[in-house]
């Protein structure tokens, strides 16, 4: 399969390059969107922002592996962030990712992300969220939950099931 | 007090501007260090602590700093303590001791006083006054941490490591090292012999992230090919996609790793290091003229090494240069002297060559000679040349010319050549010439060294209609299968000589290694033969020879083999 | 009783109260912009003239204001440092990754106050002849990305922002910049090559002083989020009436991030240095106390990277006396003023002010094994001491932590901690290793106890003693 970004996704990062008085600069909005339009981003989408900033191809796919947020694989639709960090873990997150993973049959001890075999989840710790006045806190694709119960949890998850 | 009385110095030619000093103290010896060193692109800089160090003969141990590379600052391995000048707050004047000396205030963590607080000497610049504790129990202690953290994830394989004897992190912790690490944890693992690219290998595991390799591919060859993927204690170095690191300067990575993380395939596990007798030499493979140091055990060349030469190549050169070495040791190579295709000897070859030059009238000879041939040689048969009035001329090498050391000239000496008087503004000119001479029947003898004149403007049939045709070379060619004479000549690797760069610096080159069977230097024999046909004596040294030279070719008026450095001079071209 | 000081948070979860610029209008806004713009060129005694900028850096260095971000560095003399003579442009980049644990108070200024940042922003470029500016983000705030995009978006219609501002002739872009997820680009080097499209990596000083050789080699200032806030109050207060607020030295009002072991997390602005630690910690006011039953066991007083104070400790501190002479006084835990040099004469400091509580309930061993997996996940691994120990330290609590600890576990650590600090390229390396140097130093018997009765656990047979459990890290790679 080719790999082709839309025209008007295209257009905005071309905007968006003009922010920058270098070009490299971009590399981070650029990785943000074609994520958020692909899903991930892929070895393509690496290629493809090298190309359009003049870069070389691993001055991006340094970016992707140093930099959490960006992923090499597909994620589940409904992406649970867990904030694994002292005031979230003090207040039950480990609990709290544990009864993520073992509702969705994932290892509830494994330290990487997780994804569902049905794609509609990836279940990850992630650290500090800046938002420990309110722990548990788990982010919920761009939603932040503030403190999450067990009950809440479960309500995540029987919505991320209906999506 | 008076002074031995010293006398007067002669006025130099271009007195150099005096150099601005300052001074500091380097493990309690005072130095005065000049205030700007270059940097890695020759730039003044303020002088850093390792700089200083230098100054006083105190060599810091580094890891990530390189003099040819910018600097990183990452390894830590080169911290030291060191103090600065107490300043009284009010007056802003020096505090003294009781003795009148500046009373030193040593650099502490701002927030735990006790504590010595250390400074990478590769990128600290000095300030007036600043002491310099290379190798206080304070400094000693953090480059001992260092260690100690670099070995924690290392595999420790030293034994089979291919950089062992080499490599900077055995010879530290050798001279620093603890009995044995206090690391109880599990070590993170990493790949093991990646396949970089198509001369390099790679083992993560013995990295220890310095990123000179990838400062050098990116700031120094032009290709921004290695990077960093992961993160913290997981960096790993890496291309975008293995095998596709190829640009022509990758093996010089493996000169700059500090450790055995970096390996050339041509080179992996064949040979330990200190086992190869090291040869001062010049690459022969273009015009740059690289200096190099040939590797070599038991008669057989190795491997070339760049050998550090400011003027020429720095500390590189290129893949295709340094990898270019095979051929010296070949099976085919020429190992016989043979007169009409039959094995001959070397007096007898000469005594007959000395006849038929001797008689042969004005204007029969002509002579191709290579500027692969090193200058004494072109030198030498100019001579020959003269006496005959023969024609002469060389072949021209032209490839395309790189960003860094390539020339586009692919012959070491074409400047030698020139000057001797062998070639002209463009070499190659007059070969049209000489192959007309032949089809006419004027030049009935050519004398052939190191080309294959029928790739060259001078076919087999035409070769077919001379005389005598002298051919002197290293590995057979359509050439060498015709000649009358043929004379099995010496590699560069196994004589010495002088080439002359496309810069023109005139640069001498050791011998390595010998001859294969009755094959000789070049230049031994052409002494002879200049001998019996001019009944000029000439010298059977080459550092006779070189200042004979010297003295008639004027270029090169005024140069002594004995003065020429390891790494040349330059002369007017 | 101590009560807040709502200076940056006194509209923010007020009823009512929008992120757009009517609302921010309506309650004054852009004055601050419009005041500072129609500044008088100031006469001084000996004839000489400061222009209008100048004067407003004159203020912002009179307030006392020092940075929020975490070192609490003088904003104003961070300014002067700026090399104007360069020739080069000059940025300001406002670090808004807060990702220090504990921290969540510029989340607040973002979400629910935009408009007041871009202000401060606006005001502190105007003033640094600063003409493209950028928000660095942090990723995981993707709302408070698209609501300062609306904001800009707002203050550009308005004419706050863009050519020719309110009609002065200055014109000033200001972009946002997402973050991806990692610490180190709170760290302002980081920052500056994450903004140059680069992985964090810190730079090196010397010479790559921000004020210097900052975003793309040009002299570039780094502010926080409310620390830039503040200035648009200088300009409206005028510095002196500003340095009234809070104490000498420790000027205007913070936002104290409030989180652990009390009834009440938050976050509350107060006067800094006229609300002790104890206050924020018990008043009805601020943290209205422990959990019932339980007693203070320790506070973590300025962001995760903070020494950690154990309850009881008593610091000695220097006071002026009624007569004038300053002197050391004894000062317990709970009364130090939460300020800048009350916390940094306590061994520690207010970094972020983000204050973290743990109570009596507490591991000492297990909290330190949270902080450290933090530090080794997001160590950058440029240089070797923080790349290598923090990934050490954080094996080395874990397996304590997890029954697999030796009683000399409480030195192994110190040592390793020891020799990471004051040797790194940045001053995450301090990061790392203060909470394990002070953890270990002030629960040593802790730390020793674990590990003996994991020893004689193990020289019984029995397996692993496992403590209350607590997450261990994410490993992304
Ligand atoms: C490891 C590390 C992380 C940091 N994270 C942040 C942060 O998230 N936000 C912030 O404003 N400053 C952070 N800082 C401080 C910045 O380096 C810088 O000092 C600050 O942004 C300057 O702004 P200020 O003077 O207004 O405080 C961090 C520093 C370090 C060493
Ligand atoms: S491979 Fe060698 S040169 Fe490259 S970073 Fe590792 S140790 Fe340094
Ligand atoms: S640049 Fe020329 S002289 Fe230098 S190594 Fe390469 S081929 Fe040899
Ligand atoms: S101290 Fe840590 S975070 Fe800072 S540069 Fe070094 S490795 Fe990176
Ligand atoms: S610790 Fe979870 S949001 Fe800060
Ligand atoms: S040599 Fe690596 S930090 Fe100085």
């Amino acid at each position: 399969m080719s790999f082709t970004v839309p025209s008007h996704l295209e257009s905005e990062l071309d905007e968006i390059t003009t922010h920058y008085p270098v070009k490299r600069s971009a590399s981070l909005m650029f990785l943000h969107a074609l994520q958020e339009h692909f899903g991930y981003v892929s070895k393509d989408a690496v290629e493809w922002t090298a190309r359009k900033l003049g870069l070389q191809p691993i001055n991006v796919y340094e970016l992707v592996t140093f930099y959490p947020m960006f992923r090499q694989e597909p994620l589940g639709k409904t992406h649970v962030k867990v904030c694994r960090t002292l005031s979230c873990a003090l207040q039950g997150s480990g609990e709290l990712r544990e009864r993520f993973c073992s509702k969705l049959g994932l290892d509830p001890h494994a330290h990487a992300p997780q994804t569902t075999p049905d794609g509609k989840f990836t279940v990850e710790f992630v650290e500090c969220l800046a938002s420990c006045g309110t722990a548990p806190v788990v982010l919920v694709n761009e939603e932040l939950h503030h403190k999450v119960s067990s009950a809440d949890a479960d309500a995540i998850l029987q919505k991320g099931k209906a999506a | 007090m008076s002074a031995p009385a010293q006398p007067a110095p002669a006025p130099a030619p271009q007195a150099p501007p005096p150099v601005e000093t300052m001074t500091v103290k380097v493990n309690g010896k005072t130095v005065q260090v000049p205030k700007t060193h270059p940097d890695w692109q020759g730039k003044p800089q303020p002088a850093t602590m390792l700089q200083a160090a230098r100054c006083a003969g105190v060599d810091i141990p580094h890891y990530c700093y390189h003099d040819k590379l910018p600097v990183a600052g990452n390894c830590r391995m080169c911290l030291v303590e060191f103090g600065t000048p107490m300043m009284d707050p009010a007056t802003r004047k020096p505090v003294l001791n009781e003795d009148g000396s500046p009373k030193i205030a040593k650099s502490v963590l701002p927030y735990e006083p006790g504590t010595p607080r250390g400074a990478i000497a590769c990128a600290t610049p000095i300030s007036p006054g600043m002491e310099i504790y290379a190798d206080s129990k304070a400094t000693l202690q953090m480059r001992e941490a260092v260690l100690e953290s670099l070995l924690i994830n290392h595999p420790l394989d030293c034994p089979i490591c291919d950089q062992a004897g080499e490599c900077k992190l055995q010879e530290y912790s050798v001279q620093h090292g603890q009995a044995g690490s206090r690391f109880v944890e599990a070590k993170v693992h990493k790949p093991k012999a990646v396949d970089l690219g198509p001369r390099i290998v790679l083992d993560d595991e013995r990295c220890v992230l310095c990123t000179r390799c990838i400062r050098f591919s990116k700031d120094i060859a032009g290709d921004d090919a290695l990077g960093i993927v992961n993160r913290g204690s997981y960096n790993t170095i890496s291309a975008f996609e293995t095998g596709k690191f190829d640009n022509n300067y990758t093996l010089n990575t493996v000169d700059l790793c500090p450790v055995g993380a970096l390996t050339s395939k041509d080179f992996r596990f064949k040979m330990r290091v200190w086992f190869l007798k090291e040869s001062k030499s010049v690459c022969t493979s273009c015009g740059t003229g690289c200096n190099i140091t040939i590797g070599s055990r038991e008669g057989v060349v190795h491997c070339y090494e760049p050998r550090e030469n400011d003027a020429v190549n720095g500390p590189w050169m290129c893949d295709s240069g340094r990898l270019n070495y095979k051929w010296i040791g070949r099976a085919d190579r020429l190992r016989e002297v043979l007169v009409r295709g039959t094995r001959s000897t070397w007096s007898a070859a000469l005594q007959d060559l000395t006849v038929r030059l001797s008689k042969a009238p004005a204007g029969s000879v002509a002579v191709v000679a290579s500027s692969r041939q090193t200058t004494e040689e072109l030198y030498l048969l100019k001579k020959l040349a003269a006496r005959t009035g023969a024609t002469t001329d060389s072949v021209a090498r032209e490839g395309e010319a790189d960003r860094l050391l390539v020339a586009a000239d692919r012959n070491p000496n074409s400047n030698g050549a020139r000057l001797t008087g062998i070639s002209f503004t463009e070499a190659g000119i007059r070969i049209p010439e000489i192959a007309a001479a032949i089809e006419a029947g004027t030049v009935k003898t050519l004398v052939v060294f190191g080309e294959d004149v029928t790739k060259h403007g001078i076919p087999a049939a035409t070769l077919a209609k001379l005389e005598t045709l002298f051919v002197s070379d290293i590995l057979p060619n359509a050439t060498t299968a015709l000649a009358t004479h043929l004379l099995p000549g010496a590699a560069h690797a196994e004589k010495r000589g002088t080439f002359v760069n496309v810069k023109g610096r005139l640069q001498k080159f050791m011998k390595a290694v010998e001859a294969p069977g009755d094959a000789r230097p070049e230049w031994e024999f052409l002494h002879e033969l200049v001998h019996g046909v001019t009944g000029q004596n000439g010298y059977s040294t080459i550092e006779g020879l070189f200042n004979q030279m010297a003295r008639e070719v004027p270029a090169f008026a005024g140069l002594e083999w004995a003065k020429i450095g390891d790494t040349g001079v330059d002369v007017k071209i | 009783m101590p009560e807040q000081f709502k200076l940056i948070t006194k509209h923010i979860d007020e009823l009512g109260y929008t992120p757009d610029i009517a609302c921010y209008l309506r309650h004054g806004g852009y004055a601050g912009l419009k005041k500072a713009l129609a500044t008088p060129v100031r006469e001084l005694a000996e004839g000489k003239k400061l222009s209008p900028q100048e004067v407003v850096r004159e203020d912002v260095k009179a307030s006392g204001l020092r940075g929020r971000g975490g070192a609490g560095f003088s904003a104003g003399l961070k300014w002067s440092f700026v090399d104007r003579r360069s020739g080069k442009p000059i940025y300001l980049i406002c670090n808004a990754d807060e990702s220090e644990p504990g921290t969540f108070k510029d989340r607040q200024i973002i979400h629910k106050d935009p408009h007041q940042l871009v202000e401060g922003m606006i005001i502190s470029c105007w003033a640094n002849d600063v003409k493209l500016a950028y928000i660095y983000i942090r990723g995981e705030m993707p709302e408070g990305a698209r609501l300062l995009n609306q904001a800009l978006k707002e203050a550009r219609e308005n004419g706050f922002l863009g050519k020719n501002i309110l009609g002065t002739g200055f014109d000033l872009e200001i972009h946002v910049h997402r973050g991806a997820g990692a610490y180190i680009c709170g760290e302002e080097t980081g920052l500056i090559e994450s903004l140059e499209g680069k992985r964090a990596y810190p730079r090196i000083k010397p010479p790559y002083f921000p004020a210097v050789l900052g975003l793309y080699m040009c002299p570039t200032i780094v502010n926080n989020v409310e620390t830039l806030c503040h200035v648009t109050h200088i300009v409206n207060m005028g510095a002196a009436e500003y340095a009234k607020l809070g104490t000498p030295n420790n000027t205007g009002t913070r936002i104290v991030s409030l989180s652990g072991d009390v009834m009440r997390p938050g976050y509350y602005e107060i006067q800094v240095g006229k609300v002790t630690l104890g206050e924020l910690i018990h008043d009805a006011n601020f943290g209205g106390g422990l959990r019932p039953g339980r007693t203070l066991k320790a506070i973590i007083p300025g962001g995760s990277s903070s020494k950690v104070l154990k309850a009881g400790e008593v610091f000695k501190l220097n006071r002026k006396g009624a007569d004038g002479q300053m002197a050391k006084v004894d000062v317990p835990l709970l009364d130090l003023p939460y300020d800048f040099d009350s916390l940094q004469q306590a061994g520690t400091m207010s970094g972020s002010s983000a204050v973290i509580v743990l109570d009596d309930s507490r591991s000492m061993v297990e909290t330190l094994g949270n902080l450290s997996e933090f530090y080794a996940h997001e160590s950058c691994g440029q240089c070797t001491p923080c790349r290598e120990g923090a990934l050490w330290l954080a094996k080395a609590t874990h397996r304590l932590a997890h029954g697999e600890g030796r009683k000399a576990d409480a030195d192994y650590l110190s040592h390793i901690a020891q020799n990471i600090q004051g040797r790194t390229i940045c001053a995450f390396g301090e990061a790392a290793s203060w909470p394990v140097l002070s953890f270990v130093k002030k629960f040593r018997d802790e730390f020793e106890a674990k590990g003996a009765a994991d020893e004689a656990a193990r020289a019984q047979g029995a397996g692993p003693v496992h403590g209350v459990k607590m997450a261990a890290s994410p490993n992304h790679h």
